[in-house]
């Protein structure tokens, strides 16, 4: 019964792999970043039920597990578009021309902004970078320039005009997109703020990105997992802590939630898409032009994708919390997208 | 008899006495019994908060969750006339397939509020229903033909936020800023339920659709198929493999040194973390067998290798609580090692191993790990109709919903951890039934 059994799971397993293997591929095969795939799902399922194609298949791995899988080569076996929450590095790209892929296309989508905030019933903070920074850096000056263990326990400690309660912020493990982007956009640009680390940036680079990016462990900053919606649930909880969390978070529990000002700025769609509101980034998807007209329907996948019904300001990407691009800069890369122009080699 | 019966004691007092066994018992039992009641208090005690966590997890869940089950409809009078949706009259699928059912559903609202003619206004009264109610009207004027040419009531499905503002997840008296749904928009439901327009229906599209970005159209089944391909395909290889495998290792195979190895190495395999099976699936079957990512086939692949080193250690179990003398009685009337094996050894300890496989099967449907290598983390909204379609599963599915951030698919998320925990359940339980009733004992 057992010998049976095993050559019958075998040979069904067999049949079914040579199967596959000579079967080409009639689905768009999507991977990358976890912040674009609520947006990149959204068009996939529009796109999908228009009925002419298969709806394609977006996988989260993360914009550098895409970008790997992506240069990984030419074919079906390897993904068709790439998410990122940030630009191509050249590394990336140069990686992707050594495996063959020449040809890419580069479609910056919108932007993605990052909250600090705290639940609705307590005060609403006004932060500027640098409090951000001298309240979650791991080392800070002190008054002769040297760095010691963040000393700081209040908000009122950081800046005499916060309030005196205790810094407690729930955020987003290393291994999260959202936290890589908050620590480019708001301690970077805090730290940068205080002469001392600037000047170091020039003697000692090493030095200045291990300040700049390291967040303290003492427990002021509580590692939160990667999911925002829990981080949403114990900010109404603890009325006294901020949390990290990406725009479409906030936008969702504006009746739990407020988002803190950032240097005078609250984090609302129009002061995101201006690019006044300081801490948040562009997001983009690549297209592989060698699998276009192999894989059916990438052209227009792409061509939905940067559609004003999709990405515009009324668009249904808005209502998922994409923030749109300013209206000229959406259609000049509308244009070059629909063309499939190739992007040039990233700095 | 004194002399043994006496304890030596240093004081005084006592040694005038003499002291017998009896007397130290007695004198010690009141604090051996309260130990052993002690004791009894803490296993109780142990038992009753293992016990009150899961009632915890089981109620937040469930009182989370349930409310999915129920999903709110607005009633609409649609004028399903014949000109818009089949010109012709020939009543051909195609035709009605492809009329503009999203328009009906519209101008049936427009009716509903005459008074709204300014284009942004209509936009938002449009965004009542949800994007996919067209379709689902279209799936039911193409059941039952008979619908056209008349203005019938249908029930049309509702957006998220309606949903969620129909079941008390959006408070009406909070600020209008504070919350998603606008005054407006409360104004038009308030008016549509005063008419009995609006009710919660049981929710037929959270079992039977595929996920979808859109909560309202989100559901199971698509994991629910995946899991399933996977787990068969599991089940398949894993358990001859295993049984086989314990069969040569326990009745066969000598004793030696390299036995001893792998009997070690089998051991070690059922306690190594599952995201390593994982990154294994992901180099050998993806990278050098070339099976393509996402389908149940490569998580069936990975999933039994998982499994295998539990499969083999129950199975190993059961052939040992076979007793010899059945292998003895068989030899002895001149059955081969392998008769003796397949015909007697065998079947008595096969309610062993199928409890091991279950057990090792309930493990495979609730892991997740090793399948995020493996690309099952997808957005799949088409079922999967076999093993090599793409595909996703239940604990990734429960992944996927717990991470957005359309409010309504919190409770999503807690409806598919539901299903995930009744399947569990059943599982366990059949495992526990085979073993009640096949099990032999000597």
């Amino acid at each position: 019964m057992n010998k049976t059994l095993l050559t019958s799971a075998v040979a069904v397993a067999m049949t079914l792999l040579s199967g596959q293997a000579l079967a080409a591929r009639d689905t768009i095969n999507i991977v990358g970043s976890s912040t674009v795939f609520p947006f990149s799902t959204a068009v996939a399922e529009t796109f999908g039920r228009t009925g002419k194609f298969n709806t394609p298949k977006v996988e989260s791995t993360g914009t550098g597990g895409g970008m790997k899988l992506f240069c990984g080569g030419v074919g079906v076996d390897h993904p068709d578009i790439t998410n990122a929450s940030r630009r191509m590095k050249a590394s990336e790209f140069e990686s992707c021309q050594k495996a063959g892929v020449k040809e890419i296309t580069e479609v910056k989508i919108g932007f993605d902004g990052i909250a600090i905030a705290n639940a609705k019933s307590a005060k609403q903070l006004d932060l500027s970078l640098q409090d951000i920074f001298l309240a979650l850096a791991k080392d800070v000056p002190d008054s002769s320039g040297k760095f010691v263990p963040n000393p700081n326990k209040t908000w009122k400690d950081v800046n005499p005009a916060l309030p005196d309660t205790k810094i407690e912020v729930l955020g987003p493990p290393p291994t999260s997109g959202t936290r890589d982007a908050f620590v480019e956009l708001a301690m970077e640009g805090g730290c940068n703020s205080i002469p001392v680390i600037k000047a170091l940036k020039k003697s000692d680079e090493k030095l200045h990105k291990a300040v700049c990016g390291g967040i303290r462990e003492d427990g002021a900053y509580v590692e939160a997992g990667e999911n925002d919606n829990l981080i949403v649930q114990k900010l109404t909880s603890n009325k006294k802590a901020l949390g990290i969390f990406g725009y479409s978070f906030l936008d969702q529990n504006t009746d739990k939630v407020q988002g803190s000002k950032i240097a005078g700025v609250a984090p609302s769609y129009d002061a995101i898409s201006d690019g006044s509101y300081p801490v948040s980034r562009s997001i983009y998807f690549y297209v592989k032009n060698a699998h276009v007209g192999t894989i059916p329907g990438i052209k227009e996948f792409v061509t939905e994708f940067t559609n004003d019904k999709a990405w515009g300001p009324e668009g249904y990407l808005a209502d998922k919390g994409l923030i749109s691009l300013p209206d000229d800069e959406r259609a000049s890369v509308a244009k070059s997208a629909r063309a499939l122009t190739p992007m040039s080699k990233p700095e | 008899m004194n002399n043994i019966n006496n304890i030596p004691s240093t004081s005084p007092a006592a040694s005038d006495v003499p002291r017998r066994t009896i007397d130290i018992v007695n004198a010690s039992l009141k604090r051996r019994y309260a130990r052993e009641r002690r004791f009894r208090r803490l296993g109780a005690f142990a038992v009753a908060l293992g016990l009150s966590f899961v009632v915890l997890l089981f109620s937040d869940i469930v009182s989370k969750g349930y409310t999915a089950f129920a999903q709110t409809y607005i009633q609409l009078p649609l004028n399903l006339s014949a000109e818009v949706i089949d010109p012709s009259g020939s009543r051909e699928p195609a035709t009605l397939a492809a009329a503009n059912y999203t328009k009906l559903i519209r101008d049936a609202l427009r009716q509903q509020f005459p008074d709204l003619t300014e284009r942004q206004a209509l936009r938002r009264l449009y965004a009542l229903v949800s994007v996919g109610a067209g379709d689902l009207v279209r799936e039911q004027v193409v059941a039952e033909p008979a619908l056209i040419g008349t203005t019938t009531e249908l029930w049309v499905l509702a957006d998220d936020d309606i949903d969620m503002l129909v079941k008390g997840n959006i408070d009406r008296t909070a600020a209008p800023e504070d919350r998603r749904v606008s005054d407006e928009t409360i104004g038009w439901v308030t008016q549509l339920e005063q008419q009995g327009r609006v009710a919660k229906r049981f929710n037929t599209i959270f079992l039977t659709h595929g996920t979808s970005r859109e909560p309202e159209l989100a559901g199971i089944a698509g994991a629910l198929m995946g899991s399933f391909y996977t787990l068969l395909l599991t089940l398949l290889l894993s358990f001859p493999i295993g049984v086989g495998a314990a069969l040569y290792l326990e009745e066969f195979a000598p004793k030696n040194r390299w036995t001893d190895l792998i009997e070690v190495n089998i051991n070690n395999l059922a306690a190594v973390p599952s995201i390593v099976f994982g990154l294994l699936g992901l180099a050998v079957f993806i990278g050098f067998f070339g099976i393509p990512r996402s389908t149940p086939l490569v998580a069936a692949l990975v999933m039994t290798i998982m499994t295998l080193p539990t499969i083999i250690i129950a199975s190993r179990v059961a052939l040992k609580s076979v007793p010899p003398s059945i292998r003895e009685a068989a030899l002895g009337v001149g059955a081969s090692a392998l008769q003796t094996q397949f015909h007697h050894v065998l079947p008595l300890a096969l309610p062993g191993m199928l409890t091991g496989a279950i057990i090792g099967m309930a493990r495979a449907l609730g892991e997740s790990a090793p399948l995020l290598m493996i690309g099952m983390i997808a957005f799949i909204v088409d079922i999967p109709s076999g093993f090599t379609d793409s595909a996703t599963v239940l604990p990734v599915q429960i992944f996927l919903w717990a991470d957005s951030p359309e409010r309504a698919f919190v409770e999503r998320t807690s409806a598919a951890i539901i299903v995930l925990l009744a399947f569990l359940f059943l599982m366990n339980l059949a495992a526990v039934l085979l073993r009640r009733k096949f099990e032999r004992r000597w």
